[in-house]
């Protein structure tokens, strides 16, 4: 970073709207403003409540609540039950599956992260002949339903010996995924183009030039690909439900998805199970949360 | 002096060309190397298999014996095909209510959100927390929220509501909506943000000058302004919603009868249930050309409202 000595220039950030900050306290807009504040209110608590409700029934006694109780308990009783969810992860074998989709999410981060770099720095920076009819059918693919895809994929990997291994589930990671390569290429496009030139000059291959100087200015948008790919690797159901079979190789979505037969009359074990299974995504969220809005560059895509 | 300066200068210039020059005939090569990645990926996991889906939908392929030729036959058993029916209906009331239903309440929120209000960054992660976990466990969450002795009934209750019967034939496919809306608010508020933020300032300011008023700014400068990011979430919504998978597969499994039974769903249980893989392609790429026309109709129709400075 220190070695160019530049620093990206912030992404001009535009003040608020005039209209939208209320300096004038006129009847009109303290009414309006408080609506918006009771509207955002109401919204926030829709949206959050269901959250509140499993965390509730996660730290309920085990056994002590069922899913035929009435009226439904609205506060955990005293003393939480904290240890329900260390429980959750030693219970065999949910922390098995919670390791599985760790290793996986972070094979799957680091692969797209460093090929879809490249590929975005290519598209954006260097001049080649089919360039842009390479990146239109890339943009073309963002349209093709996964299940199209998914059958000869399928068949692909069977035929590799690749069924009920994790290797179908990270390994395409590595070659890059169309709407990675799309947020970095635009991101790239907003450095300034002096920075290959400069180095060009110095006798700087391309991947030098990547690799040392435009790298480690990409750090917004690596980041939110870096959390799209792993929310995406961790949430992800229906590739596990594919090609997994065997119980120790389960990640923490289909273990839910299949043992939630076998703790239907155990509503608060499977609660905190859920708890807990959401709890990484959360982290990584609360984390990196400042790079989300920041990472995303639209401009330059009109029709 | 002054001319040895400049021949000496002139020769710098000339080397300069030179590397310049020759880098880009390099850069070509280069390029292709290091597209080599996504080269494989286009060819293994994206365009290949878009060819060979195309293939295997004209036949009968269970994985074990070789494919069988079938003709159209995939094609002509979907038509007549109730489950088919039923998906297709599902997914078009699916994607129908879900896009405008969540752009719209997003766009309130982030309207919202966009003035100076205390708090922001709880309001960001009480919207944001149901996109960051919209996997299984938050469906079975939902699916306890939502049953009969659950805590929707007993506030709606509260207030004087009877209980409804969230996942009966009736209201299973709107519950299933509802999720969506729940899970999906959290990222189209963030792009809303985004566009809101990108308007620049003079336009209110001239705005207010022609005597504007809070409507008329809204209305002449925000709403115009917003169309570009309309549209780029509209495509993207209409694509994404078309694959509802984890809330059908979790909950309902298609059910009560074939009330929730999207198209991702069906695809999957009929070739990874069933395998009937040739039958599942054929599917799945009815869907990909329902898609792509649906696409192609918002792309060439923009020019009739998405506004471009």
């Amino acid at each position: 970073m220190a070695s160019t000595g530049y620093q990206p220039a912030p992404r001009p950030i535009q003040p608020l709207p005039a209209s939208t900050i209320s300096t004038d306290p006129t009847a009109a807009a303290r009414i309006k403003r408080v609506a918006a504040t009771l509207g955002l209110l109401i919204a926030a608590f829709v949206s959050s409540v269901p959250f509140y409700y499993m965390l509730n029934l996660a730290l309920q006694e085990k056994g002590g609540y069922g899913l035929f109780d009435w009226p439904p308990r609205m506060v955990p009783e005293w003393p939480l039950q904290l240890h329900n969810f260390p429980d959750a992860l030693s219970q065999s074998p949910f922390g098995r599956y919670f390791l599985n989709s760790t290793i996986i999410a972070v094979l799957s981060v680091v692969g797209t992260v460093l090929s879809s770099s490249v590929a975005g720095y290519v598209f954006a920076r260097m001049r080649f002949p089919g360039r842009d009819v390479l990146f239109i059918v890339m943009l073309a693919t963002l349209m093709v339903p996964p299940q199209v895809t998914l059958i000869p994929q399928f068949i692909l990997f069977k035929s590799l010996g690749w069924y009920d291994s994790w290797y179908p589930l990270w390994v395409p990671h590595w070659t890059g995924t169309a709407f990675a390569i799309f947020l970095m290429r635009q991101y790239f496009k907003t450095l300034p183009s002096e920075l290959v030139d400069a180095a060009k000059i110095d006798g700087a291959n391309p991947l030098m030039i990547f690799w040392k100087i435009f790298m480690p200015l990409a750090k917004p948008v690596l980041a939110t690909v870096a959390i799209l790919v792993f929310l995406g690797s961790w949430n992800d159901l229906l590739g596990p439900v594919i090609y997994l079979q065997s119980n120790d190789n389960y990640t923490v979505q289909v273990g839910l998805a299949f043992f939630r037969g076998q703790y239907t009359m155990d509503i608060v074990s499977l609660m905190s199970a859920s708890v807990v299974a959401v709890i990484p995504p959360i982290v990584i969220f609360m984390l990196t949360q400042r790079y989300f809005v920041r990472g995303i560059v639209l401009t330059g895509l009109k029709g | 002096m002054l001319l040895a300066a400049r021949t000496e200068r002139l020769r710098a210039y000339k080397r300069l060309a030179r590397i310049l020059s020759k880098s880009n005939v390099n850069e070509g090569i280069w390029a292709y190397v290091l597209l080599i990645p996504y080269l494989v990926n286009l060819l293994l996991f994206t365009a290949g298999p878009v060819i060979a889906a195309l293939v295997l939908s004209f036949t009968h392929y269970d994985l074990l014996r070789p494919p069988i030729p079938a003709g159209i036959e995939n094609y002509a058993r979907a038509f007549g095909d109730r489950d088919v029916q039923a998906a297709f209906r599902n997914t078009a009331y699916y994607v129908a209510a879900y896009v405008p239903i969540t752009m719209t309440f997003a766009l309130f929120i982030a309207i919202a959100l966009n003035q100076k209000i205390r708090g922001i960054v709880w309001y960001r992660a009480a919207f944001f927390i149901p996109v960051v976990t919209s996997g299984v466990a938050t469906a079975i969450m939902w699916q306890i929220v939502l049953s009969k002795l659950g805590i929707a009934n007993y506030l709606l209750g509260l207030v004087g509501f009877r209980p409804v019967d969230w996942w009966g034939y009736e209201r299973a496919l709107g519950s299933i909506i509802m999720m969506g809306v729940w899970g999906g608010l959290g990222v189209l508020m963030m792009f809303w943000l985004s566009a809101l933020q990108g308007i620049p300032v003079h336009l209110y300011e001239a705005a207010s000058i022609d005597g504007a008023g809070w409507w008329g700014k809204f209305r002449h400068v925000t709403l115009p302004m917003l169309t570009p990011m309309a549209l780029f979430l509209m495509i993207l919504g209409i694509i994404g919603s078309f694959q509802v998978f984890v809330s059908t597969f979790v909950i309902t499994s298609g059910g009560p009868g074939n009330a929730t039974l999207t198209l991702a769903l069906l695809i999957y249980q009929e070739g990874f249930t069933y395998f009937y893989m040739g039958y599942a392609s054929a599917l799945a790429y009815m869907m990909f050309v329902i898609v792509f026309i649906v696409t192609m109709i918002q792309w060439r129709l923009q020019r009739y409202w998405v506004f471009y400075e």
